[in-house]
C-alpha cells in the first residue's frame, strides 16, 4: 500500500506503539483486500462488549491502555450486554459484570464515548454524502452507505478500534465508487404498512442474494419511506444477506433513477414483492409449541418513535401473567420516553425496558432462556428473528400490533 | 490448490470441508469448539486445530471478536479457507493471527477431503495436500 509521510510517521511509532500496533494491524487487512491507500474518516463506531469480547479481548484492552492508546477521531459504542439496573433480575453473572464495568472505563480512558446504541445514525452521528466512516454493526454501516451515502464497511470490533487510534482505514469495498453500483432491481408493489414488513421485505430479498457486494435497487414503492422503516430493512438486509449497501429510487442520495443507481449496467435480475410474498413469510414461521411467553423489541434499539408507537399500543393494557415483554433502546431515547411519558405508560403495562442493550447480545442468555422455560421468542425485527438462532429460540416475526396483542393476551397465531 | 486472497505464516493440520457456511457465533460454541448449530452440515464436528473449508462466511460484526476469543481459549481452527468472505471474518482472523484465505481453484470438492493432512502456504496463496485420509 502506498503510504502518506504521516502514516509512515505512525509506522515508525511517532504517535505511540498503540497508533502504530494498530496501523500495522490495518496494513494487513488492507492488503488482503489489495487496498491501495488509506483513507481518513471522521468518525468511528466500535462493538464492544464483554460478551463478544470475552476475556482475551479484555485482556487485549488493557494491554492497549497501557500502551497510551488515544481515539483521534469520534468514537462510539455499540450497544452492549448488560444494563447493570437489571442484571440481577435478568440472572446475568455479577463476575462478567464486573468486567463489564472495568472494560467500560478502559474504554472512556481512551477517550472513547460510550453511547451504547446501534442507533448511533438515529441518535448521534449523521455523516454527509461522501463522507468516509468506520463503523460496525452491520445495520449502521448499511444506514450509513445507502440513506446519508457515506461510505463504511463493515467494521468488526477490533478494525473500528483501529480506526479510532489512526484515523483512517484501508480503501476497499464500499469506500471506492465502483463498488457503490446496484446489482439488481426490487420493484416494491406491497403495501408495507408496519415495520415488520420492511425488515420481511430485507429477509425476502437478503436471503436469496447472500453477498457482500450484491446492491439491491429498490423502486416503485407508493410513498416516501419514514427513517424507521428504512432502518429495519437495512437491519434485514445487512443480516440476512450480509449486505452493506442499497438504494431506493428517489429516496437515497446516490439513486435519483434507476439508471443512476445502477451506474450504467443493466440489473443482473428483476424482482417484484408484493402482499402476496410478505404473506407467505409471515405464514411460514412455526409456532412450535405455541409458547408466547417472550416478545421482543430490540435488534435494533427502538428510536423515540418507536417508542410512541409501543406506547400507544399498550396504553390501559397489561402483559400477560408470565408473559416476558422487553424493548431496548438507548439512554437518550429513554430520557425522552421518561418526560413523555411513553417509558411509564409502557411499565405501566408490565413491559421491561432495558437501556443500552441488545436483546441478542444479553450475556447469558441460553442459560436465561432454559431457567424461564422459553421455547418462542416473537418480535416484529426480522434481523432479531434471523440471528438469535444460535441461542436456540424458535423465532416468529409478526406486525408490531400482533405483538403487543400476543404479549397481552398470551395468544399466538 | 491456488487461492486468490491469503493472510498468514504457513500452518499444517487436518482438513474439515465443510459444504455450508460458517460464523464463529451462530454456528460455533466458542466454549467447546464444536459445529453445534442444530440442522448445520457438521454439527457435532470440532475444529480445534483443524483447517477448515467454508464455501461462505455468515454473520454480523460481533463475529470479529469471536476469532480472537477462541484463539486465547486454545479452540481455534489453524486455518480458514473460504471460497467467499466478508471483510469481518478477514478482520477477525487478522486480528487472531489466524491465517485466512479467499477465492479457490479447483473447488475443494475436487482436490481435499475432510481427514486429509494439508499444508497451507498463504505467501505463495497455495494449499496442498500432503497426506490423503486413510
Amino acid at each position: 500500500m502506498d503510504l502518506t509521510p504521516e502514516e509512515q510517521s505512525i509506522l515508525g511509532g511517532g504517535r505511540g506503539e498503540a497508533a502504530r500496533r494498530a496501523l500495522e494491524y490495518q496494513l494487513e487487512v488492507g492488503k488482503f483486500w489489495g487496498a491501495k491507500r488509506f483513507v481518513p474518516v471522521t468518525n468511528v463506531h466500535m462493538m464492544g462488549d464483554i460478551e463478544v469480547m470475552g476475556d482475551g479481548g479484555l485482556e487485549y484492552l488493557r494491554g492497549e491502555a497501557a500502551r497510551g492508546a488515544r481515539c483521534v477521531v469520534g468514537t462510539t459504542t455499540n450497544a452492549r450486554c448488560m444494563d447493570f439496573a437489571h442484571c440481577e433480575r435478568m440472572g446475568q453473572d455479577a463476575g462478567e459484570a464486573l468486567k463489564e464495568r472495568e472494560l467500560i472505563a478502559i474504554l472512556r480512558r481512551m477517550d472513547v464515548v460510550t453511547t451504547d446504541t446501534c442507533i448511533n445514525y438515529q441518535t448521534v452521528y449523521q455523516p454527509h454524502l461522501g463522507e468516509h466512516v468506520a463503523w460496525g454493526d452491520t445495520g449502521t454501516v448499511i444506514y450509513a452507505n445507502s440513506v446519508f451515502g457515506a461510505r463504511s464497511n463493515f467494521e468488526a470490533g477490533p478494525a473500528a478500534l483501529a480506526a479510532a487510534l489512526t484515523g483512517r482505514t484501508p480503501e476497499y469495498g464500499f469506500h471506492l465508487s465502483e463498488n457503490r453500483r446496484g446489482s439488481f432491481t426490487v420493484e416494491l408493489k406491497a403495501a408495507l404498512n408496519d415495520l415488520a414488513d420492511w425488515g420481511a421485505v430485507g429477509k425476502l430479498v437478503g436471503e436469496s442474494h447472500q453477498n457482500y457486494y450484491a446492491v439491491p435497487v429498490f423502486h416503485g414503492y407508493r410513498r416516501t419511506p419514514a427513517a424507521d422503516e428504512l432502518k429495519h430493512l437495512g437491519a434485514a438486509l445487512a443480516s440476512y444477506g450480509s449486505m452493506a449497501m442499497f438504494h431506493f429510487v428517489g429516496v437515497t442520495p446516490e439513486a435519483p433513477s434507476i439508471d443512476a443507481a445502477m451506474g450504467g449496467v443493466l440489473p443482473s435480475e428483476k424482482i417484484v414483492v408484493s402482499d402476496s410474498d410478505l404473506d407467505f413469510i409471515y405464514k411460514n414461521y412455526k409456532l412450535g409449541d405455541g409458547d408466547a411467553r417472550l416478545v421482543v423489541f430490540s435488534g435494533p434499539q427502538q428510536s423515540l418513535f418507536e417508542m410512541k408507537q409501543l406506547a400507544d399500543l399498550f396504553a390501559g393494557r397489561k402483559i400477560k401473567s408470565g408473559t416476558t415483554c422487553i424493548v431496548t433502546t438507548n439512554s437518550a431515547i429513554l430520557a425522552q420516553s421518561r418526560d413523555l411519558g411513553y417509558a411509564k405508560t409502557l411499565e405501566d403495562a408490565g413491559v421491561t425496558i432495558l437501556e443500552g442493550v441488545c436483546f441478542y447480545i444479553l450475556q447469558n442468555l441460553s442459560p436465561m432462556r432454559i431457567a424461564n422455560r422459553w421455547t418462542n421468542m416473537v418480535s416484529n425485527s426480522a434481523k432479531i428473528v434471523n440471528i438469535i438462532g444460535a441461542h436456540r429460540f424458535n423465532t416468529i416475526l409478526r406486525r408490531t400490533a400482533d405483538c403487543v396483542d400476543v404479549a397481552c393476551t398470551g395468544i399466538l397465531k | 490448490m491456488r487461492v486468490f486472497r491469503a493472510y498468514g505464516p504457513v500452518v499444517e493440520g487436518e482438513a474439515v470441508v465443510s459444504e455450508e457456511g460458517f460464523s464463529p457465533r451462530y454456528d460455533l460454541d466458542r466454549w467447546t469448539g464444536m459445529i453445534t448449530k442444530p440442522g448445520h452440515k457438521l454439527e457435532g464436528t470440532s475444529l480445534v486445530d483443524k483447517i477448515c473449508f467454508f464455501p461462505t462466511a455468515k454473520g454480523g460484526i460481533a463475529a470479529g471478536w469471536a476469532f480472537y476469543d477462541i484463539k486465547w481459549k486454545k479452540i481455534a481452527p489453524k486455518a480458514f479457507i473460504f471460497g467467499v468472505t466478508n471483510p469481518v471474518m478477514v478482520q477477525g482472523a487478522v486480528f487472531a493471527g489466524i491465517p485466512i484465505t479467499e477465492g479457490w481453484d479447483p473447488h475443494p470438492r475436487e482436490a481435499v477431503k475432510t481427514g486429509d493432512w494439508v499444508r497451507v502456504d498463504p505467501a505463495n496463496k497455495r494449499i496442498e495436500v500432503l497426506q490423503r485420509a486413510v
